[in-house]
């Protein structure tokens, strides 16, 4: 069966006084329906101007500099603002850490949620009433009907993000792109959401984006991975695979550096240094100056992608397994 | 037994939210709205011994920053006592006081927000052991360059400005900050909160050695339990402003007694190599403003019966070195129903 989405070499510059900088430079990802892909990285790597590129909200000065988004077999990139409003909030929906940045602050919640319907389909309001209410029910809102008539300051933060989630899911979209929607909230708040999540997604079929920089949400929730660094997926593959057989350097360390019951007192396995700025991004494999097994090659060449099983790809030039015969 | 180098001692705290402007137009036409009033941390007793960590954790608004402010002296309870080594802080005279002061010092989560963007690093480091004469001028740049070497910066930059570092040399200035005026005891709240996990590692890896070398006593808050797992000899686990479970932190990840203590460590995210069916605890946090009465935790926990709606549990030993908050250990005691 064809992916929902398929992502091939995006690449997303910001166009600066000092020319454009790659935040996304060359990325291929694909998911299928029902199925979830977790996005990790640290602070800027990117995961977050990739979510935004699937949508078509990459604003000026950002723009997409190539590459294509194949979604339901057609490509994305170059669509009208129009047309990508179409889509949006209908075919494709995305939800962000801060729910606000989708909720509006002063319209109730059932005005809110009837538009996000009517926007895309004519039905009759009471049909569409019914349908909102349905969806805040599905995300665990406590007597939805009456939470129906309120604003979103009278909500706490995590019905905040469930309510988000639930316009999001209005329109059954094929495809969910979440941007760290849990991150917020404290963990019994997170792990209602993720069940929700779960069950909804187990009822729709909607392909999802779990963008995250906590590899252990992740890790209970996808089925793939894709571990991005300097705007590069580095490494991605089967959860379990990546997990246990990590293949490229800062794949095992960011799992390394997850404090974990199995390690108390015993020191973490750290990164040096920090990740690079745009401006900052050093020559070729981003990683090189921050890794333990860099060569001269490293520094010059960037690595391009091998197989080291199903669908488990990474890219460097001293993995810590080796590759599979091409 | 040698004095614990913390004590809490049945330490409250209020907050009175003063009434907003819609309150205020509504008590105009007479509806007579009053000042609440916010426990935020309710009768907590603590002692972390000399060379300890005591790890504080809880979900958000339950208290913990209140309780750390108040523990590092930055704040003074509304009731109960704090003891430094033994003695009550609030019965020092002036110069024991400085000394208490100067002996507990806090580090933030948020290194940008809590550095003063206009010092350059050095100084930072260097003001406050200047103020409180622990080093003279002229040794200053020496002493400096001393505490930026022990977390781990390279001296060289003690003339840059905050914005000029990463979040983790951030983070590692604030430590040395705190760490320049010599303390016993450094009280963390949510100190690699705003930090990548990489970063996050090596600043907990530098925790873990100061207190080695250094022979620190530190109460550690944070919300996140894998790393107060990590960190910390003993966890305390606070719920609405009141510690619900304390013991040794091996006994508290594998035989959490409380109910709510249970949950968060079924629902803590944690790194595994297969998909998980996460299944959740029920109910939003309580507002603090209106908590629920008898036990806090009644309305999401799973096993509250008729007593718990009623009484507040107290908090006593259901295991050596291990107190718990919770009803069931009585009923426990009178029938074996609990599984
Ligand atoms: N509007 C913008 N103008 C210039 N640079 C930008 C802009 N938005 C993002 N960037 C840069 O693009 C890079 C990738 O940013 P992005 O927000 O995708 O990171 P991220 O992986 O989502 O990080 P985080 O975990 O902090 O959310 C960063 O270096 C960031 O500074
Ligand atoms: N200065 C203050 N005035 C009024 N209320 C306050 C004040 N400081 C804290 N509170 C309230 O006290 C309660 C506990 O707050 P505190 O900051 O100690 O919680 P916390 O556990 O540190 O939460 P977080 O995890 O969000 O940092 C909250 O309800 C908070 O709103
Ligand atoms: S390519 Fe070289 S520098 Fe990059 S991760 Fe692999 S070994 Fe390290
Ligand atoms: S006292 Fe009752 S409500 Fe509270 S944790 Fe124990 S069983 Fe649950
Ligand atoms: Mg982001
Ligand atoms: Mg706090």
């Amino acid at each position: 069966m064809a992916p929902v989405l398929e992502v091939r070499d995006l690449t997303v510059v910001f166009d600066t006084d000092a020319g454009p900088l790659a935040a996304v430079n060359g990325v291929s990802l694909s998911v299928g329906r029902g199925e979830v892909l977790g996005v990790v990285g640290e602070s800027g790597s990117g995961k977050s101007v990739t979510g935004l590129a699937l949508l078509g909200l990459v604003d000026p000065p950002g723009r997409i500099a190539g590459g294509s988004i194949l979604f339901e077999g057609e490509d994305l990139v170059g669509r009208s603002e129009h047309e990508m409003r179409r889509l949006r909030g209908a075919r494709i929906a995305m939800i962000f850490q801060d729910p606000m940045s989708t909720l509006h602050p002063v319209l109730r919640i059932d005005t809110q949620m009837i538009e996000a319907i009517e926007a895309h389909e004519s039905v009759a309001p009471a049909v569409a009433r019914g349908r909102a209410l349905a969806a805040l029910e599905r995300v665990g809102i406590p007597s939805a009907a009456e939470r129906l008539a309120a604003y979103p300051h009278q909500f706490s933060g995590g019905m905040r993000q469930r309510v988000a989630i639930a316009t999001a899911l209005l329109n059954r979209p094929a495809l969910l792109v979440a941007d760290e929607p849990t991150t917020a909230l404290d963990v019994t708040i997170q792990a209602q959401i993720l069940a929700e999540m779960q069950a909804l997604q187990a009822e729709t079929g909607t392909a999802l984006i779990w963008i995250t920089h906590d590899l252990s949400v992740v890790s209970g929730l996808a089925d793939r991975v894709a571990v991005m660094y300097g705007g590069r997926i580095v490494e991605t593959g089967p959860v379990a695979a990546v997990i246990e057989r990590p293949v490229h350097p800062y794949t095992a360390g960011l799992i390394g550096s997850v404090p974990s019951r199995n390690r108390r007192g015993v020191p973490l396995a750290q990164i040096r240094g920090h990740a690079p700025a745009l401006a900052q991004m050093p020559p070729g494999c981003p990683f090189h100056p921050r890794c333990e097994r860099a060569s001269a090659l490293c520094a010059r060449t960037m690595p391009s992608a091998a197989s080291y099983g199903p669908a488990h790809e990474a890219a460097c030039h001293h993995p810590l397994a080796l590759p599979e015969a091409a | 037994m040698s004095a614990p180098a913390l004590a809490l001692d049945g330490v409250s705290r209020r907050f009175v939210k003063p009434l907003d402007l819609a309150e205020r137009a509504a008590n105009l036409l007479g509806a007579g709205r009053r000042a609440q009033v916010v426990r935020a941390v309710d009768g907590v007793s603590l002692d972390v011994a000399p060379g300890e960590v005591l790890g504080l954790v809880g979900e958000s608004g339950c208290g913990k920053s209140t309780l750390a402010r108040i523990a590092s002296g930055i704040m003074e309870p509304s009731e109960g006592a704090v003891r430094i080594e033994g003695a009550n802080r609030a019965g020092l005279g002036r110069e024991a006081r400085r000394r208490a002061d100067l002996a507990v010092q806090m580090v933030f989560q948020d290194p940008m927000g809590s550095l003063n963007p206009r010092m350059r690093a050095g100084d930072i480091i260097g003001e406050a052991p200047l103020v409180h004469g622990i080093v003279g001028r002229g040794e200053l740049a020496d002493y400096v360059a001393g505490q930026m070497r022990l977390v781990g910066l390279d001296p060289a930059l003690r003339d840059r400005y905050p914005h000029q570092f990463s979040g983790g040399q951030r983070a590692r200035i604030g430590i040395a900050r705190a760490l320049a005026v010599k303390p016993t005891i450094l009280v963390c709240d949510e100190a690699t909160a705003a930090l990548d996990v990489s970063i996050q590692a090596q600043v907990l890896n530098l925790f873990a050695e100061l207190r080695r070398s250094l022979g620190l006593t530190l109460l550690f808050v944070s919300h996140d339990l894998g790393v107060v797992e990590h960190i910390s000899d003993r966890v305390a686990v606070m719920y609405l402003g009141r510690i619900v479970e304390e013991a040794t932190t091996d006994a508290l990840f594998a035989r959490p007694n409380h109910p709510y203590t249970q949950a968060l460590l079924a629902e803590v995210p944690r790194l595994e190599a297969r998909k998980r069916r996460f299944s959740a605890l029920k109910g939003e946090l309580p507002s603090p403003l209106a908590p629920p009465p008898g036990c806090h935790f009644h309305p999401r926990c799973p096993h509250a019966f008729d007593r718990c709606r009623i009484e507040r549990p107290a908090l006593r030993e259901v295991a050596p070195g291990q107190r718990a908050a919770c009803h069931l250990n009585d009923e426990a005691t009178r029938s074996s129903s609990r599984a």
